[in-house]
């Protein structure tokens, strides 16, 4: 009877333990029947399959809040919802790299598998309430990110980008795990609610050494500025499905604790950490913006980009506010949206079998693929924030938090950036609709229609019926407070 | 009789893109044909409906009508309505869409599907533009209108058009985004942004300033006011020349029509309190763009630069703040929509022929074209001012409500109009009279298509000009509420003026320059 409650209590976290069973056991099954590519083909096939089930799971999870495994492990809204943002992130990537996998000649049963892994240190990320929860997560998220950006073994650029990320990698888990002990030091506890208590009238300086160190440590796993110098050689060097899910999935989790030791942990010192976030944040917007102007690369462009929205997500973290963490959630959904929409596009540049990356390559697609170019022009508009589409109202819930915290000058500042970003956004629109066609691509699979379909209404039609994602995104972010 | 006809005028050219989009297949002879045709029927239908709004609107009234509210998002309702102010443009775009559309009908033959949806979404956005009762949804439709502008300029314009389009699209974004800024500030202070609502809600006083100018750095750019106009002459000469008529008769106008909606009503005190430096700007832009516009080569820079001088009227008048001022300066856009529309179109009707903008091209065209040159007369005249023409009543009305308010302004102001007949006539002297140049010996005058576009234009000119009743009428309400609340809002801080000085302690907004931060931990 007692052991039936203590299963009854674990029901909170069946998604993570069904996706780690499932992981498991994806595992074996493909050492033992994966031998040929079709096979691997089918494991990571189901391996999409289990991320569905785990988000069905997730869905059909008690409401309102659990702290299991001694407060160490929350699952509320904010949770619920971060988690479905980084499922969808995660299944959509695998279905992005399926063809290309197999037309790479790389369709390795391994490569699912180290996904659904790191999608499950995703979720214990965004469910940590305490420093010893986060470090897992984190790492656990992080290991198999190291391995399949080497992924493509005999590419000397993916097995230097894998390198790259993992020394970096290593780097600031080291100095986050040292922020960690300092701010145990100082507060003498590793949970987010002691951490708030002991720190509820101020801080010392030692602790805010511990925060500024887990911060570096936040700010490397979502490349803000100015520990942003990995990403344009790891997402230029790692075969694009790759980097594909290093732009949506890791970026979810990293923000989602970034937003929550933040906010749950430090709301006394507010003051302190707004400060280090203003600045990161309006870095990454002006970097993100100006860096990409020169890309021609248009994986680099997209590093660039991605970095540049990082900065934008932090304004909604800035102010602090409920309204703030609403903007974020808004925003991180969005973003992943479009993200995977233009990298289905990416995935889709292919002449004579092989994959090209100039942005050059795109000119004329108006005329050689009208529905592909229609699709990239509207998820650019969207990614430069320009109204009625998603990416607009990404940048309005953020800015309007800004706005009411007080915080004009980064407001406007970011405004600013965001002008300086539509130029490059633009000038992919250009190079598709006003240059002279070259070449067609090769037909877009089906797969990659589908998620570029998806994601291309989602971003459309946003602004006809925003209700659902702005109002779960209400009723997350008040979990927090 | 309770259907959402302001929102069937709105979507229903959406509609018709959406039908060209998926019923259009291909970009043969017989598609183009399609999309043509059902491009024309949308905006046509969209017309006759709009003029029924004209028949159903109550002049009497000051109050938005038409008025639909549907819940939308937490921070916006999708609210739409028309009042005597708003009303006049929304007609002057579906007016103008179907003959955009004509003129496009043989010019255009690449792409045509594109072209057409491009055009119906924009009118879609445009009518919106001046119907949203919203802030954020007005927003949204103004921003919006970007992306189709920006494709019509950069696919089917002229050598420069990339530079152009970018421009285009850059510097009106910048300028919007600030007033984004200033519209959430404007939530956070009166907790909605619905438009009535604001209208009767008195911002404080150190609030509006900031909100006006950052409503300024919108609107002066896209009317566009002297020195921030650079981006219309480069847009004009390169857009196609449905793409400048409809920038220079209705996307200009969102400018002007944002002041008298916004800025005027919204921010009173700081509106009086800046109408010097708008007052400056304006009688620069008169002087200054009519003399640049007295060196051009370029046809269309020329009728671009004389926008630009026409637009300083209009916020000379506006901002003038009297009765004659604000109506003459509705009356003024509505008139050079019309009429600066008119001129494109006479420029592209050339331009289809000849392929060339430079004036010196050009010379002798009454001996081949005796139609087009009294088409062409009517239109520069009605550009010049001249008593018998919509341009007159504009211009005239705007100096009267400037010269009650500030006389030296309003003198300064009046040597525009003799600015503005040089450079006009001047043009027209080139390019009508004179010898007939050997190239043009072959030039054919207007064919029927072209006499269906210019014959309501024609007539609307000088019936506006003798007759400029109705649509004053139309406004005079509006506008004369507008007025009143004007005053009483500007005459309050006498009164009032502890009421107001309590806010500025109580909000940031009052200080002499924004925080950085602001702590938010009282526990410090």
């Amino acid at each position: 009877m007692n052991q039936l409650m203590q299963i009854n209590g674990l029901l909170p976290v069946l998604p993570e333990i069904v996706l780690g069973s499932g992981a498991m056991l994806l595992l074996m099954v493909g050492v033992g029947i994966a031998q040929t590519e079709r096979s691997s083909a089918i494991v990571n096939g189901w391996c999409i399959a289990l991320l569905v089930l785990v988000a069905v799971l997730l869905l059909s999870m008690p409401p309102g809040r659990h702290a299991m495994f001694g407060g160490s492990f929350v699952v509320d809204d904010y949770a619920r919802f971060l988690k479905l943002l980084t499922l969808i992130g995660s299944s959509g990537t695998l279905m992005l790299s399926l063809n290309y996998l197999t037309r790479a000649k790389q369709q390795k049963f391994e490569f699912g598998v180290l996904v659904l892994l790191s999608t499950l240190g995703m979720m214990m990320l965004i469910s940590a309430a305490d420093l010893i929860a986060l470090y897992l997560g984190l790492e656990l998220m992080s290991l198999p990110l190291y391995v399949v950006a080497a992924s493509d073994r005999d590419n000397v650029r993916s097995t230097e980008a894998g390198l790259k990320y993992f020394v970096l990698g290593a780097l600031s888990s080291g100095m986050l795990l040292y922020g960690a002990s300092l701010i145990y030091g100082f507060t003498g506890t590793i949970e987010f609610a002691g951490i708030a208590k002991a720190t509820a009238h101020g801080a010392g300086i030692g602790l805010i050494f511990g925060l500024v160190f887990l911060f570096v440590g936040f700010c490397f796993k979502i490349s803000a500025v100015p520990f942003h110098m990995w990403t344009p050689d790891v997402y230029e060097g790692a075969p694009t499905p790759v980097t594909a899910f290093f732009a949506s999935a890791p970026k979810v989790a990293g923000i989602a604790i970034f937003v929550r030791a933040t906010v749950v942990a430090f709301p006394g010192i507010t003051h302190e950490w707004q400060q280090i976030v203003v600045f990161v944040s309006i870095a990454s917007m002006v970097l993100g913006a100006f860096a990409a102007i020169g890309q021609r690369n248009i994986k680099r462009l997209m590093a660039y980009s991605s970095i540049g929205h990082m900065g934008f997500a932090l304004v909604g973290l800035a102010a602090g506010t409920p309204e703030g963490v609403q903007g974020v959630l808004v925003y991180m959904s969005i973003y992943v949206a479009m993200t995977l929409g233009t990298f289905a596009v990416i995935l889709s540049m292919r002449r004579d079998g092989i994959l090209v990356e100039n942005i050059s390559d795109l000119a004329g697609l108006a005329r050689t693929h009208p529905a592909m170019a229609f699709f990239l022009a509207m998820l650019l508009f969207s990614l430069a924030g320009i109204p009625p589409l998603a990416g607009f109202f990404a940048k309005f819930y953020v800015f309007l938090a800004a706005i009411k915290a007080g915080l004009y000058v980064l407001a406007v500042i970011g405004v600013l950036a965001s002008v300086v970003g539509a130029y490059y956004y633009l000038s992919i629109v250009k190079i598709m609709y006003f240059d002279e066609p070259v070449r067609g691509f090769e037909s877009m699979p089906g797969l990659l229609r589908l998620v570029l379909g998806v994601s291309g209404l989602t971003v459309m039609l946003f602004f006809a019926y925003p209700a659902p994602i702005v109002d779960a995104a209400t009723v997350a972010a008040k979990s927090l407070f | 009789m309770n259907w959402p006809i302001l929102s069937v005028v709105t979507f229903l050219p959406l509609l018709g893109a959406l039908l060209v989009m998926f019923l259009v297949r291909g970009n043969e002879g017989l598609a183009k044909g399609t999309a043509r045709w059902i491009a024309l029927w949308s905006t046509l239908v969209t017309f006759a409906i709009s003029l029924v709004m004209v028949w159903r609107f109550d002049p009497t009234s000051a109050e938005f009508q038409f008025a639909e509210k549907y819940n939308w998002l937490g921070v916006a309702s999708y609210h739409m309505g028309v009042d005597g102010i708003s009303l006049p443009f929304v007609i002057l775009t579906t007016a103008l869409m179907p003959l955009c559309i004509l003129a496009s009908w043989t010019v255009i033959q690449k792409r045509v599907k594109e072209y057409m949806i491009a055009f119906l979404v924009l009118e879609t956005l445009m009518v919106g533009t001046f119907a949203a009762l919203y802030l954020v949804l007005f927003y949204l439709f103004f921003e919006g209108g970007l992306i189709p502008m920006f494709l019509i300029i950069g696919v089917w314009g002229g050598p420069r058009r990339v530079y152009a389009s970018f421009k285009f699209f850059l510097y009106t974004l910048l300028g919007s985004v600030l007033m984004l800024l200033a519209i959430m500030a404007m939530y956070w202070d009166a907790g909605t942004t619905d438009i009535p609502a604001l209208l009767r809600h008195g911002f404080p006083l150190g609030m509006q300033k900031w909100a006006w100018l950052a409503f300024f750095a919108s609107f002066a750019v896209k009317m566009p006011m002297w020195p921030v106009h650079t981006w219309l002459p480069d847009a004009h000469v390169e857009a196609p020349t449905a793409g400048s008529v409809i920038l220079a008769a209705i996307l200009l106008k969102m400018g002007g029509y944002g002041f008298i909606r916004f800025s005027l009503p919204m921010f009173p005190v700081a509106s009086h309190d800046f109408a010097p430096l708008i007052f400056t700007l304006s009688v620069v832009a008169i002087i200054y763009t009519s003399l640049v516009a007295l060196m051009q080569e370029d046809v269309k820079k020329l009728i671009a630069y004389s926008s630009v001088a026409h637009m300083g009227f209009v916020t000379m008048g506006i901002f003038a703040a009297t009765t004659q001022g604000v109506a003459g300066g509705i009356f003024q856009m509505i008139s050079h929509g019309i009429v600066s529309g008119a001129l494109f179109l006479c420029v592209g009707v050339v331009y289809d022929r000849m392929h060339t903008r430079e004036i010196a091209a050009y010379g002798g065209l009454v001996n081949r074209m005796p139609l087009y040159a009294v088409v062409f007369m009517v239109f520069t005249l009605a550009n010049v001012g001249l008593p018998g023409t919509s341009g007159f009543v504009g211009e005239f009305l705007s100096l009267i409500g400037t010269f009650k308010n500030n006389v030296a302004v309003a003198t300064i102001a009046t040597f525009g109009v003799i600015l503005s007949a040089a450079y006009a006539l001047w043009l027209y002297r080139k390019m009508i009279f004179g010898t007939l140049k050997p190239s043009m010996a072959a030039i054919k005058d207007l064919g029927w298509r072209e006499v269906v576009i210019f014959a309501p234009l024609v007539v609307l000119t000088i019936l506006f000009g003798v007759a400029p009743k109705p649509v004053l009428d139309m406004s005079a309400a509006s506008v004369a509420q507008l007025l009143d609340n004007y005053q009483h809002a500007i005459a309050a801080p006498k009164t009032a003026a502890p009421a107001h000085d309590a806010d500025k302690v109580t909000l940031d907004f009052g200080r002499d320059h924004a925080p950085l931060i602001i702590p938010v931990s009282a526990a410090r």
